[in-house]
């Protein structure tokens, strides 16, 4: 896909909780090469945005469109070959904490490469990802022996190992001291170079937004409110736009 | 106003739990199953009760046939106690107590491994990683609790047995084998059949109530715990309603 063409279309989703309403026709494009960032209060349902963009979660009603395909329209397989092209990023990080490192990293695996492939390339393919987040020392530990930082950048390789097209950032940063969050926010900039991705990220960590986005939405009262790029928001007066840059 | 609206917690929760039955089914008739993962929930579920079972079934077995013995001393039918105390054992005693052995070790080992996994956020983690978590998860377990739970059970026939054959020389003599001939001599098939096939529908009782606990956990530390429990109750209560049913069936079958 060209840089600049739409790769994720959201067109006038509507997802409530009970009488919670979530998301009132939300739309937002984002272009093909580009780090768009998300911005909103808690609560405001950032991520219940992206879990539907993934179909974790299905909308209430509107369109999405991820490349170029309609997500409501795709059987399981389909659905499946897909989010292998969509890395996504847990704000929870997700990683099974049951399975070591290796085959937290090996798990995506199991349902896009043939048997044969894993044992010729599986190997390398959790290495080269474990060099990329600079844990190659962690492959053999378990997810609770690792600090917080080294688990977000543990699944952060998990989400790359199929190296998707698309990434979803959940919070990337949240939680860290701002050393460890330059540290990633570095790393998702690299990636973007390196596999030439696509990426949505959310965050309300003003330094990673500073540094990653192209482009900025803000998502109030559940609607694309406006967006920009982080400059422009930055000089923005309205007053529900700028209470997030003070 | 909708009368067909269910209001009662327990009927929706049964309606739910039957919801969540027939989706195993159709997701365990599927190709491509899990078999590896299955194996290690085998194994793991017998790793897990075995020695609990074993003891169990062993103080059990030694103390039924302390007690039974002045009753039929009574009755001047000592001679009877290895026949009747291995019927008891067999037929009821037994799967019984390694089904709630199970409900409480496996029935919330899932509960809580399944909904820790899911307020973690880690069954989406599957669904998204192309691996479908129902089958991975959630099939795997409830024919690894399906095939074990009877195992358990004969497992548990065998050393409540041999319990028993302790029980009857403490205060008497029976010689080993003896003993044996007599245990298998007043055990018919009627009697060992119907409790085998019973345990079948124990274990899967446990793993369907345990992973559907487990799979449909609240968000939160608290729903964890919730699962883990309720999973536990549930379970137990199943056994003996499903214990009822075996009653009569085998009674209406005359297999008795
Ligand atoms: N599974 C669910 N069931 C019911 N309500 C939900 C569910 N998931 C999210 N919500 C509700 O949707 C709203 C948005 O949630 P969401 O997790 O998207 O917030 P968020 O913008 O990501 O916030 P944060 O920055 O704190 O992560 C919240 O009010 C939440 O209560
Ligand atoms: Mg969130």
């Amino acid at each position: 896909m060209e840089n600049g063409e739409p790769v994720i279309v959201v067109e006038k989703l509507n997802k409530s909780f009970g009488p919670n309403h979530v998301l009132k026709d939300f739309s937002m494009e984002v272009n093909s090469g580009e780090n768009l960032v998300i911005l909103g209060k808690s609560g405001s349902g950032k991520s219940v945005l992206i879990k539907c963009i993934i179909k974790l979660i299905d909308g209430d009603s509107g369109n999405i469109n991820v490349l170029g395909q309609n997500i409501d329209d795709l059987e399981q397989d389909k659905l499946d070959e897909l989010r292998a092209k969509v890395g996504f990023l847990f704000q929870s990080n997700a990683l099974y904490d049951s399975m070591t490192v290796r085959e937290n990293l090996e798990f995506p695996l199991r349902r896009h490469w043939s048997k044969e492939e894993r044992a010729d390339k599986a190997e390398a393919a959790v290495i080269e990802a474990l060099e990329d987040v600079g844990l190659s020392h962690t492959i053999n530990m378990m997810p609770a022996e690792l600090s917080g930082g080294m688990r977000k950048r543990i699944a952060l390789a998990r989400t790359l190992i199929l190296r998707p097209k698309v990434i979803l950032y959940d919070e990337p940063t949240t939680g860290l001291d701002p050393i460890t969050g330059r540290e990633i926010s570095q790393l998702m900039l690299d990636v973007q170079k390196k596999y030439n991705a696509t990426s949505i990220v959310i965050s309300h960590d003003l330094n990673c937004i500073k540094m990653i986005s192209n482009r900025i939405i803000m998502l109030i009262d559940g609607k694309n409110y406006v967006s920009g790029t982080f400059e422009s928001l930055h000089l923005n007066t309205d007053p529900k736009v700028k209470e997030f840059f003070d | 106003m909708d009368i067909f609206k269910i209001e009662s917690p327990f009927l929706k929760e049964a309606g739910e739990i039957s919801r969540f039955t027939s989706r195993f089914f159709k997701e365990a008739s599927k190709p491509n199953q899990e078999w590896e993962v299955f194996l290690n929930q085998c194994f793991w579920v017998g790793y897990k009760t075995l020695t609990l079972v074993g003891i169990t079934a062993f103080i059990i077995g030694l103390v039924l046939t302390i007690q039974s013995r002045p009753t039929l001393l009574e009755f001047g039918a000592e001679s009877l106690l290895p026949a009747m105390v291995s019927v008891s054992l067999v037929r009821e005693i037994s799967p019984v107590i390694v089904a709630l052995i199970c409900a409480g070790k496996i029935g919330s080992g899932m509960g809580a491994e399944l909904g820790s996994m899911r307020v973690t956020e880690q069954i989406d983690a599957m669904e998204v990683s192309g691996t479908n978590p129902f089958k991975y998860l959630v099939v795997t377990r409830v024919w690894a609790t399906t095939l074990m739970v009877p195992v358990l059970s004969s497992v548990g026939n065998a050393v409540s047995l041999y319990g028993g054959y302790l029980g009857v020389n403490i205060r008497g003599h029976v010689s080993w084998n003896l003993y044996w001939f007599q245990v298998f001599d007043a055990l018919s098939f009627g009697d060992v059949l119907p409790s085998l096939i019973k345990t079948f529908f124990f274990g899967f009782a446990i793993g369907i109530v345990g992973c559907y606990k487990g799979y449909n956990s609240q968000k939160g530390t608290e729903g964890v715990g919730r699962s883990a429990t309720t999973a536990v109750i549930v379970a137990s209560l199943l056994v003996f309603i499903l214990d009822l049913i075996a009653v009569q069936v085998t009674d209406l079958l005359g297999l008795t």
